[in-house]
């Protein structure tokens, strides 16, 4: 009796801080309020806002590939946006001189970009930490050059960039092209959302991060270290890419000025202020490297900086863990509520 | 009793009447899209005033200050102007958002004076598509002067191409047998006037140019460089850079007593900026062009027009460096639309706005040199296309010859 007693006391641990299950992701209930209010807020404003917030989202799945990386696996990288380029310019060249259909555009770009950043993740192995962000921070500076390059002018369109035509809503759907674009977008985030999170409960998810955590003990343990810390960097870049076209698509341009480091430093920004490793809290980084700008200028013209910098610096110090940190909080008040 | 409340309906119906007939005819005389009304122009703009390229913001600053003094003088034909600009970091994606958002939420009639090449492509098919004017663009690039395609976007200064034909053919005229160094920036601006460079030399492009050096605008020098261009012997140097290279240019070919045949951009003439910083000993006898004043030059001090511009300096924009060429640039454009503006009247419909910036005739702004004229019409979108040749001498520009007019191809 008191055996059977004692080790069904040790099978319900009360009150023991349990790491949730849903740790990567956000509470089911909270999950489709979220994708309610993305899914009929088009419907009430106006295109321009649709566009901001198609933006938004394609800056939300730009911060999630990065999360995956840094969060994920604990590699940093500085050169996202050299991925993002990269997927830009797949789509830009594909629709404009192959004549490819934009949907198909997408897997193109993400696949070159899974490409370019697995060959990346080679020589990113021998570094780690900061060396490892200068790395990349290089190809995030070499690479506004790179598409300048005469030898590719001819598909790039050089310093002038590629023109993008914006598709039009298919079977006759009665929406704008910004409306259309928006729910196309919603759609492949949402893809690549779930996608990410079930990989990162999957057993890969898990061996990176134990790489993460403990490089050697995972090395101890039977992780191939070299294969999972490349396929994060592939992984990172390749969903890094299918934003960047999404990207080019919307914005209808790409050009060299497009993607310089300021846009890594802005989706490493985003990563910081949604938590880093919450996937969820992407979207909340994304909002604040879309709008976060605007409000600054709102309140001087000549010092937005300053005020980005002092704005930052606030949620920096109030919720240090990001988004992550506001969304427990929220969570337990709403528990708290629920009790009472 | 029934005869007078007849007499007042008769009387009530003649007013009303009246009323209708008036106000048919007002409403027949004023004509507005969105953006405008009785008492309002909105205008936007897009700027970068944070990022790479804020060293233009000044731009915006002095257009905003320029509209200022407009509203308190008592607007444009008795309507305020709303000025309402934006900062788009010089990042393409960032000016389409802000353009939408201009047009589609603050519901601007047209906006003006965008700033970069790269911004205003990214907006240019989308301002068409909405048929609202993308007016007087604050870039050289040749191709803001295609009405046939683009019938709402217009630029506003000379292009960098047909400035640098000009440079072509001086040296054809004068140094027919030059051995041409070419240093260009890496991007849409050096290259543009490297393409209107070769163009301008024609056949002989190819004998004439015997080095080709181009730098990236993130290096933070560009010596070596120069090095290279002096010990390829060349004795004609063109020297397609923005203002910070111009400087360091000059000073470096002073200190390697390197004296070719030397022109700068008319980007890079600013003799606060570019002239005094590289060491007026070093600058004797470069060549340029130009099409504004120099604020910062004492020759124009007791000149009217420019009176005008340094009261508004100091009145509107107290403590600015008056050697600052935006300051120059933004006061002039704003000028443009001011009398583009006046000019469409009551009919403040894009179309019409548009119709009158192609109906410059002579127009003279206080800031262009003597003899600067804008001109447009329907099938020329390029306002600004004459320059004046000028010479460095002592501490300022020297101009000689005669107006150039470049529109005149090859």
């Amino acid at each position: 009796m008191s055996t059977i007693q004692e080790t069904a006391a040790e099978a319900h641990p009360a009150n023991i801080d349990v790491p949730s299950k849903k740790n990567m992701g956000l509470g089911r209930t909270a999950s489709w309020a979220m994708l309610i209010v993305l899914a009929l807020l088009p419907l009430f404003v106006r295109n321009f806002v649709i566009f901001q917030m198609t933006m938004l989202l394609i800056y939300a799945i730009a911060v999630l590939a990065l999360n995956i990386l840094t969060g994920g696996s604990g590699q940093f990288s500085l050169g996202q946006s050299a991925f993002y380029a990269i997927g830009a310019y797949t789509a830009a060249i594909l629709i404009e001189h192959g004549g490819v259909n934009y949907v198909l555009t997408l897997p193109a770009a993400g696949i070159i970009c899974f490409a370019v950043g697995f060959l990346f993740g080679f020589p990113a192995l021998r570094l780690s930490g900061i060396y490892l962000a200068l790395a990349t921070f290089a190809l995030a500076v070499a690479m506004p050059q790179l598409l300048k390059l005469g030898v590719i002018e001819h598909w790039t369109g050089g310093v002038q960039g590629l023109v993008v035509t914006k598709p039009d809503a298919p079977f006759g759907l009665p929406m704008s092209q910004d409306m259309w674009l928006y729910y196309f977008t919603l759609v492949v985030s949402l893809a690549i959302y779930i996608a990410s999170v079930n990989l990162l409960r999957s057993r890969s998810g898990r061996a990176m991060m134990a790489i993460r955590d403990n490089e050697i003990a995972a090395a101890a343990m039977g992780v191939d270290l070299s294969i999972y810390k490349t396929l994060a960097f592939g992984v990172s870049a390749g969903i890094t890419g299918v934003a960047g076209a999404l990207g080019a698509i919307a914005v209808q341009f790409v050009a060299p000025d497009s993607y310089t480091f300021q846009l890594a430093i802005a989706l490493f920004l985003g990563m910081v202020v949604g938590g880093v490793g919450w996937l969820p809290g992407s979207l909340a980084g994304a909002a604040f490297i879309v709008f976060v700008p605007n409000i600054a200028e709102g309140i001087s013209k000549g010092l937005s900086g300053a005020f980005f910098g002092v704005l930052l610096f606030v949620v920096i110090y109030l919720v240090p863990h990001g988004a992550r940190q506001g969304a427990i909080y929220a969570e337990t008040l709403f528990n708290k509520l629920k009790r009472s | 009793m029934l005869a007078g409340q007849k007499l007042r309906i008769v009387a009530m119906s003649t007013v009303v009447a009246a009323f209708a007939v008036t106000s048919g005819s007002a409403l027949a005389q004023k004509k507005y899209d969105p953006g405008a009304s009785d008492t309002e122009i909105k205008i936007g703009n897009i700027m970068p005033y944070s990022g790479p390229a804020s060293a233009y913001g000044i731009i915006g600053k002095a257009q905003a200050a320029y509209f200022q003094m407009i509203n308190e003088k008592g607007g444009i034909n008795g309507r305020k102007v709303n000025f309402i600009s934006y900062d788009d970091a010089y990042s393409p994606p960032k000016a389409v958002e802000h353009a939408r958002k201009l047009v589609e939420s603050d519901e601007v009639l047209l906006i003006f004076s965008p700033l970069g090449t790269p911004s205003n492509t990214a907006i240019q098919k989308y301002m068409n598509a909405k048929k609202v004017p993308q007016l007087f663009v604050a870039t050289g690039a040749a191709k803001w002067n295609d009405p046939k395609h683009f019938p709402w976007t217009m630029g506003w200064q000379p292009n960098y191409q047909d400035e640098a034909r000009i440079y072509a053919k001086y040296v054809l005229a004068n140094k027919p047998g030059a051995k041409i160094a070419v240093l260009y920036q890496n991007d849409d601006f050096g290259k543009d006037y490297v393409k209107g460079f070769k163009e301008g030399l024609g056949d002989k492009a190819k004998s004439m140019i015997i080095v080709e050096e181009s730098y990236e605008l993130s290096e933070p020098t560009i010596d070596s460089h120069i090095v290279k261009l002096k010990a390829s012997g060349a004795d004609t140097l063109l020297n397609f850079t923005t203002p910070k290279f111009a400087a360091q240019t000059i000073k470096k070919m002073g200190e390697l007593e390197w004296k070719p045949l030397h022109i700068i951009t008319n980007v890079s003439v600013s003799v606060g900026a570019v002239m005094k910083p590289a060491g007026f000993e070093y600058g004797q006898g470069i060549l340029s062009a130009a099409y504004l004043k120099d604020g910062a030059d004492p020759q124009w001090n007791d000149d009217p027009d420019m009176k005008k511009w340094i009261a508004f300096i100091d009145k509107y924009m107290p403590g600015a460096n008056k050697a600052d060429s935006g300051l120059v640039f933004g006061y002039g454009s704003a000028q443009t639309l001011h009398k583009v503006l006046e000019m469409a009247g009551d009919n403040l419909t894009r179309a019409n706005v548009m119709k009158q910036a192609a109906s410059l005739k002579d127009f003279k702004t206080d800031v262009a040199l003597p003899g600067i004229l804008i001109n447009t019409s329907a099938t020329d979108f390029a306002p600004i296309q004459q320059v004046k040749m000028m010479r460095f001498k002592g501490e300022k520009w020297e101009l000689f010859g005669d107006v150039i007019s470049s529109d005149a191809k090859h």
